[in-house]
């Protein structure tokens, strides 16, 4: 349910854009999510659903561009994907690592007509 | 026609913009912001009332709660004899900046020199929504398990300060120490930790100077 806010978030994002480009009706939304943003996309979808009713951007189309988790390695530089719980380097074993991709959530762009 | 208008617009910014309001509020009263975040039963509330007791006596406190895990923290808090409020957070995983706006009026700023905030409990959501206080402390607890740095990235990486609570447990668990605190290392280098029991008040001497540091060192700043 923590969805909500940022739903409410991305149609203000969304309504001010558009109104800038003089927009008559917008018709998607591409948005990107990282794996480790905890953001569920049949939430976003359903509170957008019920929140863009009455707007320019009633009814438009959400795209989810998911963004996997991406861990380096300090201690050997090695990157590699999040693999389960699994966090510790695959190579060296190491668990000095971060996470370098996997935590954005954005709105890349709309779609206006 | 259609045609694609570029935004790359952070979603969090409404938030982090209200957060921005509520931390130049807290500037200009001169009060110093705490926000307590952690897992449930992790030992929230009793760090923050024994950091209340040591506290109480040097500064003016005042303190609000969003935990669900029990309506009575608010209580607890109160009982300290410094105001207290509990947020409504209608049933929500997290505080949001919104609401602690909505809660600052109820408190009479001017007059509070640190003013502590107790999270609902949860290691996902708080970590995305900033609240405008000047720092975030982590409450961790030995039987959470060692490997919460590791799935919990985000809410490690977030936080000026981590207590690992419950340490009067480590004997009866199998928390390996060293690998918890290299995962922490991993995601927050330098981070200020301070293992501790709020059943037994070890520890709590390093974080209660740690933490007066931090306090003085914005009361004369904000006072200068
Ligand atoms: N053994 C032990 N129990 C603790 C410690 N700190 C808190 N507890 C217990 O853990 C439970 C949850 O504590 P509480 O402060 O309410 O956690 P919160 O939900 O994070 O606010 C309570 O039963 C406390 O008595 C500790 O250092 N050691
Ligand atoms: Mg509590
Ligand atoms: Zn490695």
């Amino acid at each position: 349910m923590h969805e909500l806010p940022f739903v409410e978030s991305i149609l203000k994002i969304t309504l001010e854009h558009a109104e800038k480009a003089g927009a008559q009706r917008v018709v998607a939304l591409d948005l990107v999510i990282g794996q480790m943003s905890s953001i569920v996309d049949d939430s976003v979808q359903f509170y957008w659903g019920i929140l863009s009713k009455g707007t320019i951007a009633e009814g438009a189309e959400l795209r989810f561009q998911r963004i996997p988790a991406v861990y380096r390695c300090w201690d050997c530089g090695h990157t590699y994907p999040l693999d389960g719980q699994h966090l510790a380097c695959p190579k060296c074993g190491s668990v000095r690592v971060q996470l370098i991709q996997g935590d954005e959530f954005r709105l890349e762009s709309i779609d206006i007509e | 026609m259609t045609r694609k208008v570029p935004v790359v617009e952070n979603i969090f910014k409404a938030n982090d913009q209200l957060a921005q309001a509520n931390r130049n509020l807290l500037d200009q009263t001169r009060t110093f912001a705490i926000n307590f975040m952690a897992s449930p039963g992790a030992g929230k509330t009793s760090v923050i009332l024994r950091t209340i007791e040591a506290l109480k006596d040097k500064y003016r406190l005042a303190g609000i709660d969003g935990d669900l895990a029990s309506t009575l923290d608010a209580d607890r808090i109160a009982a300290t004899g410094i105001p207290a409020v509990q947020i409504n957070t209608g049933g929500t995983c997290h505080l949001d900046a919104v609401m602690v706006q909505n809660a600052l009026p109820k408190i009479d700023l001017p007059n509070i020199d640190v003013f502590i905030i107790e999270n609902v409990g949860n290691l996902i959501c708080p970590a995305n929504f900033a609240l405008g206080v000047h720092i975030n402390v982590l409450v961790a607890s030995v039987p959470e398990g060692d490997d919460k740095p590791y799935k919990y990235p985000t809410m490690y990486r977030g936080v000026q300060a981590l207590l690992l609570n419950k340490v009067d447990l480590l004997p009866y668990f199998d928390f390996d120490l060293d690998y918890f605190r290299k995962g922490v290392e991993a995601l927050n280098p330098g981070l200020a930790f301070f293992p501790v029991s709020a059943k037994t008040g070890e520890g709590f001497g390093e974080w209660f100077a740690w933490l007066q540091g931090q306090i003085d060192a914005f009361l004369q700043t904000a006072n200068g």
